[in-house]
């Protein structure tokens, strides 16, 4: 039997290897991004895993705005990529190293 | 609660979304050369939607009559006096920008647009009173400030701080997103009163998880230490106006969220995140304080002065009292003024071309070339240090005030003790400034409008601030009555 627990160990794992693949990555800002997409849909999992078991609707749309936030978040994203390419002309990550203290 | 009610206590917000989206086709039909009249009709914008603000706050008012849409929404006193602070923030942010972009002849018709749709989320923010509000205000702030941070494209340093600030605040939204849902599936609900009636019984293991990852999201928002890593960066690297916004409006925003959520939310298990507050607190004071040393730019230092600041800021909430909340929104007001003072100063900081002086050893001997720039710095530094009889001293003050009297006498002495270093690198500005040779960088003649800012925050933060400081505590007060009322 499939219990809220098995969601909540996916969706951490998700969660984890997001976070993961912000810091180890040292290829590719779009890895990047990639990585933060991960992160938001491994919410929405537990969003709507914990939905269903306490049967509830809030979470479910909690995870539509959230969906939603994630569409406008890689629009933005991409869009400063965009910009940053045509300053630099490469997206690696190790480029971006011009502020420093 | 009717519909019709509820829109009405949404009046500023509804203001401002009506305002941005009249404003941004005005953008798109009109153009560039539009920018000006476009920031002026912000401003105005601004202050329609704060006439509607300040009756609610100077009203107090609080309790059930100022929830919205069942609660999703609150306007009380408290969301009043954050939305005041940020609102007056934006509107100078406007006022300095066009100058600063003219040099790069980027000034462009959307940046005012994108500052109204930034209060917007701000506005959301700080009146939530429940996680999906709190989760839309936060991220509508955001995805503007991203954009904001990469404004002057011609700037390599510009896109490179929007590059970080859009990495590292999507990664501090989904630490928070996963704290939210932790939170949801461990008391069952979303909204601030549920959750707090939820956890007034105890604290599951899931449900401390949950605490602990939004404190995570939002020390990242305001940031604390250990979750700072990017404001320097992102500061020194965005254009100085959106510097400027960052350091105050968004500062004011994401601290009285996390009051909102500390204070009612989790209201009910403070001992459970005490100890991570004070953490928070007494990390940002000292590397606030040890980073600033050796920094040569000067929005790198104001960088660390601000998340020195922050940590002041926490000691407030470290005492959970309506005592310290109300010492917070003090020490925020004094914050803000003395942030725009000080930032306004460096935008004034030109060389005979007109482009920006931003190290601190071309400020040398201002004080000869550009006096009266260089004393309203010098009194902008001292206060920030918190030396008497400036009114940085006074937001110190407050807080270590809460402090004590919630019983946490160690906190308060380790914070002073913190403030002492701070000290130094604030005096070492004022000594470049007043006894070194001069640099002779700094030319040209400034605006009415940078002077007129520069003035209004020195003589706020002068001894004669202190006329206001009974005002200011008033409001506070009913501020931090509204926001425990509800909890």
């Amino acid at each position: 039997m499939i219990g809220v627990e098995h969601y909540i160990v996916v969706s951490t794992i998700l969660f984890v290897l997001g976070v993961l693949g912000i810091f180890l990555n040292r290829k590719n800002v779009i890895v990047i991004l990639m990585a933060i997409e991960l992160i938001l849909l491994s919410v929405n999992i537990q969003l709507v895993a914990f939905s269903a078991f306490l049967g509830d609707l809030t979470g479910q749309i909690f995870a539509m705005f959230v969906l939603t936030v994630a569409a406008g978040e890689a629009a933005i994203g991409l869009a400063i990529l965009v910009i940053y390419f045509r300053g630099r002309g490469t997206i690696a990550v190790d480029s971006v190293d011009r502020l420093k203290g | 609660m009717d519909f019709a009610q509820s829109l009405r206590l949404i009046a500023p917000e509804f203001i401002l979304s009506v305002g941005g989206l009249v404003l941004l086709l005005a953008a798109a039909w009109m153009g560039d050369k539009a920018s000006r009249a476009i920031s002026i009709a912000s401003v105005a914008v601004l202050a329609a939607a704060a006439a509607f603000t300040a009756s609610v706050l100077g009203s107090g008012a609080m309790g059930a009559d100022t929830q919205a849409f069942f609660g999703q929404m609150r306007a009380d006193a408290f969301a009043a006096f954050a939305k005041l602070l940020i609102f007056a923030a934006a509107a100078a942010c406007l006022m300095i920008a066009p100058r600063f972009f003219d040099r790069w002849k980027a000034m462009r018709a959307e940046y005012p647009v994108l500052i109204l749709f930034a209060v917007l989320g701000m506005s959301i923010m700080v009146s939530a009173g429940d996680l999906m509000t709190l989760y839309i205000g936060l991220e509508m702030n955001s995805l503007a400030a991203y954009v904001l941070a990469a404004f002057l494209r011609v700037d390599s340093r510009s896109e490179e701080a929007g590059l970080k600030y859009f990495v590292l605040g999507a990664l501090a939204s989904g630490i928070l997103l996963y704290g939210m849902s932790l939170t949801y599936g461990f008391t069952g609900t979303t909204s601030f009163a549920g959750i707090r009636a939820a956890l007034a019984s105890g604290l599951s293991t899931g449900a401390l998880f949950g605490v602990i990852f939004v404190f995570a999201g939002l020390a990242f928002k305001i940031a604390a230490v250990p979750f700072h890593m990017w404001t320097p960066d992102v500061y020194e690297g965005a254009p100085t106006p959106v510097t400027t916004f960052f350091a105050t409006a968004p500062k004011v925003a994401a601290v009285a969220l996390l009051m909102r959520v500390a204070l009612d939310a989790f209201g009910a298990q403070s001992d459970a995140w005490r100890q991570i507050v004070i953490f928070a607190a007494l990390a940002s004071i000292v590397v606030g304080a040890l980073g600033a040393i050796g920094q040569t730019n000067i929005k790198r230092l104001l960088a660390y002065s601000s998340i020195n600041n922050v940590g002041f800021i926490l000691v407030g909430l470290a005492a959970a009292t309506p005592g310290g909340a109300s010492a917070m929104l003090v020490y925020l007001a004094i914050y803000v003024a003395m942030t725009i003072g000080s930032f306004v100063a460096v935008l004034m900081l030109r060389d005979a071309e007109g482009n920006q002086v931003e190290l601190i050893d071309d400020m040398a001997g201002l004080s000869r070339t550009s006096p009266g720039i260089a004393w309203c710095l010098a009194l902008l530094m001292f206060s920030v240090a918190g030396i008497p009889p400036l009114l940085g001293f006074f937001a110190k003050l407050v807080v270590f005030q809460a402090a004590v009297d919630a019983g946490m006498i160690a906190l308060a002495v380790i914070a002073i003790a913190g403030s002492v270093i701070g000290a130094f690198y604030y005096l070492k500005v004022v000594k470049v400034m007043f006894f070194d040779d001069p640099a002779d960088k700094v030319k040209g003649a400034n605006d009415w409008a940078h002077w007129a800012l520069l003035i209004v925050s020195t003589l706020v933060i002068s001894p004669l601030g202190y006329l206001l400081t009974g005002w200011l505590g008033t409001l506070a007060d009913t501020a931090s009555a509204a926001l425990f009322l509800a909890a």
